[in-house]
């Protein structure tokens, strides 16, 4: 090809290491009708991957609901989901994952999974609200799963805080299984006028190209084939696959993105994560049904000598590819002068259908966009599935073997200073939580409530996830997922609106591994069609493995909800003395799958405990009546740690205003399934006295389970005879843990 | 009375600066371009929040050379009222319109959370609605708001009442567990000798409805209202 371009040879070794199969190899080749140079075979490998074609879990994510009344773009089709929720407004929303690039460098990998999640959701038009963090790491008594917190916690931590978005929620899970592969799994929200989305498209024969952002270099090269291998002892020299965050010139991207969408200088935009030009280019132009050519001399670069092999494949972040209006370019320049920022014309739309890359007016690759992509070309697999043997085994559970004879006050405690339980203020003070001013509730309750400004509605977010559950139960545990999602964000007064997920599983080659996958994925399927929660997008990472295991199957679920009016905000914990404590569900003998089990006896045994989905949705749908009815004064689910935590959560989670309760329990089952099994649709509310009569009656007609069981007030939490602990002991465990075991120095 | 919101690249609490004082305080409000010089005659100044040009060499080092800061300086020098929020007080240290500097925090760690915050001196025209020794619930979220100055120049402070809020406890209790950065003497706002000048770290404007937690921050803004329609009223 070009003269002034060399090439290395392509030899088996190179198509190898390039992650691609013989077969796959013969269908490139037959795409092209000839040998693919360097510089495509390195197109392929990106585009190809499992980070970018899905070819593994396509198939699946297919079988999700993926329609409802209220979708503006559905899961695939643009950078992220986006809900219609009236007034004009819609939310744009997405969940992702960045695990491989944190496991080998925390800070810098945890902030650009923010700095890449918030651009889905700029590039779309929308203005990012609010950003949340599903968390995953080993033990925290290794000091290598401390080292990986910390970075993690700041990465997200500076470059949500420098963007100026607010970082309002998630979780933080600790187990053996992410110890050498950690789960970092960010959620940005944005907001936009409905009729000001933008496309992620590139059309119009002779529109031109831009780049804007940051310029172009060698880091990240490769990000996306990294991402799509287990992690060994090769990936710490890897480390020049992660990229590096710049949240300075995000923040003024955002500005400058959003401002050309404005004012209409653009057919279509897409951020440049993963395969940087390569995706975005062929990604857009597949989508227009149109082609791309690229002149890669005009790419503006920060390091000397680049190869068009290495800019195509740059991960290099802060950076955007245009379909500018044609001749609105010297527009679009004056807009991104102004932030400060390049923004150069490096190509054109075409009507040949390619993508072509040309060195100073030379061909280096040309392949057609669609072969490049998902839904087009890219290759699609269905992978062979088998029951992994350890389920039959993990489901046994013999209740005799845990002992009666404990100090429940003592056991109480220990729950609530477990990292898993206890508060995760230590992460989440180190967000800004309240940058824009719109955050009514903050991280700590059920979900977080953001207020629509200009409305009187608000905006309700969360992510859940018992990857417990799946790894016993994938099926169930997928519903439960969702279910407890769905459960928080009526628990904080919202209607469900719809999810975004985020499928974090081990190698798809392994038959056991693609079992849960399929099983979490129907699992999630069941509970979204009753909950009426279509799947917007998301991401899926396969590969996370260690030398030693393969993590839970952890689909994170990232839901956000309507909240109608201000005054239906609520939160978990009590609020009044006197109040009567309700509970809504049924206690039942199932400690299987517990916190407690893993907590106390470091086992896990026994099944998922039962779900009855259609019975869940009757309960949400009473109690957001009845939020909405003014009968609520607080909500808090039951979740891990089981009834006696939850309990405890709703005298202490308020910080500035702790609160004791009084509890009788008339079940006649054993006391470690009372208080801490996790038996699920069940939910603590609380309510006037003058109240009581008429929200039992509320429930009773709805047909749904509720007893008042105990009443809030003094400076202590008694349940029967068996608990009775003064709210600063409860305080103390649950408050100062985290701190304690993060902050060891060993 | 109208208040001049400089917008800084890095700038991310601007535009609440900008709502706060429009939609909740009722006064005129505009945002002031960091590339200008023009206050666009503004009576009060808020250099806002955020990580001006990125903070990555010092915070607020680079913003000082701003056009936009050559007009804020004489302004202030000449009398104007001036309010450095988080940032913006990183921004008056480096300026050197307020003295002292905010390093790291003790904990080395960013904070976001609520404080108390006792008004030490209730004589000046961003305090004077509330009364000495009253409690504001305000929150702060910065990594590096741990003021420090030489002891002399300390004292300095006190002796000039330029010490205008401290962190304290729900009581009012200043004490070293109510401390959230390590400052010096439990320090979150000062003023220059004259009065003019105020640099805090917590945000008031992010305390000015009852639906974000708390309202405290609306008495910085009733204060100077009260201070311009005296002004009106008497000239």
């Amino acid at each position: 090809m070009s003269q002034q371009h060399i090439q290395p040879e392509v030899t088996p070794e190179m198509v190898e290491t390039h992650g691609l199969t013989p077969d796959e190899y013969e269908k490139i080749k037959e795409i092209l009708g000839r040998e693919p140079n360097y510089t495509e075979l390195g197109i392929f490998s990106v585009m190809w991957s499992e980070h970018c074609s899905y070819k593994n879990s396509i198939s699946l994510i297919k079988t999700l609901p993926r329609d409802g009344d209220n979708l503006l773009a559905k899961a695939g089709e643009e950078n992220a989901g986006a809900v219609d929720i009236g007034d004009g407004m819609a939310i744009v929303f997405k969940i992702e994952s960045h695990n491989h690039p944190s496991a080998v460098e925390p800070y810098q990998g945890a902030a650009t999974g923010v700095g890449g999640i918030l651009r889905d959701i700029f590039t779309m038009g929308a203005r990012p609200i609010a950003a949340l963090n599903s968390l995953r790491f080993g033990s925290p008594d290794n000091p290598r799963v401390r080292y990986l917190v910390d970075g993690v916690v700041r990465g997200i931590g500076d470059y949500g805080n420098a963007f100026g978005v607010p970082t309002v929620g998630g979780e933080v899970y600790f187990d053996d299984c992410y110890t050498g592969n950690p789960l970092i799994n960010a959620m940005a929200v944005g907001i936009m006028e409905t009729e000001k989305i933008a496309s992620a498209t590139a059309e119009g024969n002779g529109n031109p190209i831009m780049i804007v952002g940051s310029k172009t270099g060698r880091d990240g090269i490769h990000g996306a084939t990294f991402a799509s291998e287990d992690l060994s002892e090769k990936s710490e020299s890897q480390r020049s696959s992660v990229q590096v965050g710049d949240p300075f010139t995000e923040k003024l991207l955002v500005e400058a993105t959003l401002e050309i969408i404005k004012k209409d200088l653009i057919v279509g935009i897409q951020d440049m994560g993963a395969a940087g030009i390569t995706c975005s280019s062929s990604e857009m132009s597949a989508k227009g049904e149109s082609g791309i050519e690229i002149n890669i001399e005009e790419v503006p670069v920060r390091e000397e000598k680049m190869t068009p092999y290495e800019i195509l494949l740059s991960e290099s972040q802060e950076r955007m590819l245009v379909c500018v209006k044609k001749g609105m370019t010297d527009a679009v320049t004056e807009v991104f002068d102004k932030w400060g920022l390049d923004s150069k014309v490096v190509g054109k739309v075409t009507d040949d259908k390619l993508f072509t890359v040309k060195l100073n007016g030379e061909i280096v690759s040309q392949i057609p966009s669609d072969c490049l992509v998902l839904g087009g070309g890219a290759p699609i697999y269905k992978r062979e599935t088998k029951r992994p043997t350890y389920m039959d085994e993990i489901v046994k559970i013999n209740l005799d073997d845990y002992s009666l004879d404990r100090d429940w006050n003592d056991t109480l405690l220990t729950m609530l200073a477990s990292p898993n339980i206890c508060r995760k203020s230590w992460v989440y003070d180190q967000y800004d939580s309240m940058v824009r001013t719109n955050t009514a509730v903050g991280p700590g309750s059920d979900a977080a409530v953001l207020r629509l400004r200009k409305t009187d509605k608000a905006l309700a977010m969360t992510t859940d996830c018992n990857a417990r559950y799946c790894y016993v139960n994938p099926r169930r545990g997928g519903q439960a997922a969702v279910t407890e999602a769905a459960r928080n964000i009526v628990c904080s007064g919202g209607q469900p609106l719809a999810i975004t997920n985020c499928l974090n599983f081990g190698n798809p080659y392994k038959p056991e591994i693609y079992y849960g996958f399929t099983e979490a994925i129907g699992g999630m399927g069941d509970a979204c069609r009753v909950f009426n929660t279509p799947v917007t997008g998301g991401n899926v990472s396969f590969y996370n493995e260690d030398p030693d295991r393969a993590v839970f199957p952890t689909p994170t679920i990232g839901m956000i909800g309507l909240i109608e009016h201000l005054d239906h905000i609520t939160t978990q914990w009590f609020k009044n003395n006197g109040d009567a404590i309700f509970m809504l569900g049924e206690n039942k003998e199932e400690l299987g799958a517990s916190e407690y089990l893993h907590t106390i006896y470091n086992v896990t045994k026994g099944d998922v405990p039962e779900l009855d989905l259609d019975a869940e949705k009757k309960m949400q749908d009473a109690l957001l009546t009845a939020i909405r009815n003014g009968l609520i004064n607080s909500a808090h689910d039951c979740s891990e740690g089981g009834l006696a935590t939850a309990i405890a959560e709703c005298c202490i989670s308020n910080e500035d205003d702790k609160i004791g309760a009084t509890i009788k329990l008339d079940d006649s089952i054993r006391v470690d399934a009372l208080l801490f099994g996790e038996t699920l649709s069940r939910i603590v509310i609380s309510c006037s006295v003058s109240d009581a009569d008429k929200l039992a009656e509320h429930f009773k007609s709805a047909g749904v389970a509720c007893r008042q069981i105990g009443t809030v007030g003094g400076t202590e939490l008694t349940i029967n005879d068996t608990i009775s602990l003064p709210l600063a002991q409860m305080t103390t465990a649950f408050y100062d843990s985290m701190t304690e075991k993060i902050e060891k120095v060993s | 009375m109208k208040f001049g919101v400089v917008t800084f690249p890095g700038s991310n609490c601007d535009y609440d600066a900008y709502a706060a004082v429009r939609h909740v305080v009722g006064e005129e409000v505009e945002f002031l371009w960091h590339k200008s010089n023009d206050l666009l005659g503004s009576d009060v100044i808020i250099l806002p929040g955020g990580f001006t040009y990125g903070d990555y060499l010092r915070s607020g080092a680079i913003a000082k050379f701003s056009p936009i800061m050559e007009s804020v300086i004489k302004f202030a020098n000449s009398g104007g009222k001036v309010i450095g929020i988080c940032n913006g007080f990183q921004v008056l240290t480096e300026s050197g319109l307020l003295p002292g500097a905010l390093i790291r925090n003790e904990h080395l760690r960013f904070s976001c959370k609520y404080v108390h915050l006792k008004v030490s001196n209730n004589q000046t025209v961003y305090t004077s609605a509330c009364k000495q020794g009253d409690v504001l619930k305000i929150p702060i979220a910065h990594g590096e708001g741990n003021y420090y100055n030489f002891d002399g120049d300390i004292k300095t402070l006190e002796d000039n009442n330029q010490i205008i809020f401290r962190y304290c406890d729900e009581n009012g209790d200043v004490n070293e567990q109510s401390n959230p950065n390590g400052s010096i003497n439990n320090i979150a706002g000062i003023s220059n000798k004259e009065g003019n000048v105020l640099g805090m770290m917590p945000h008031p404007e992010r305390a000015v409805e009852k639906i974000l937690g708390s309202t405290d921050g609306l008495k910085l803004f009733e204060s100077l209202q009260m201070a311009f329609s005296k002004t009106s009223i008497g000239g």
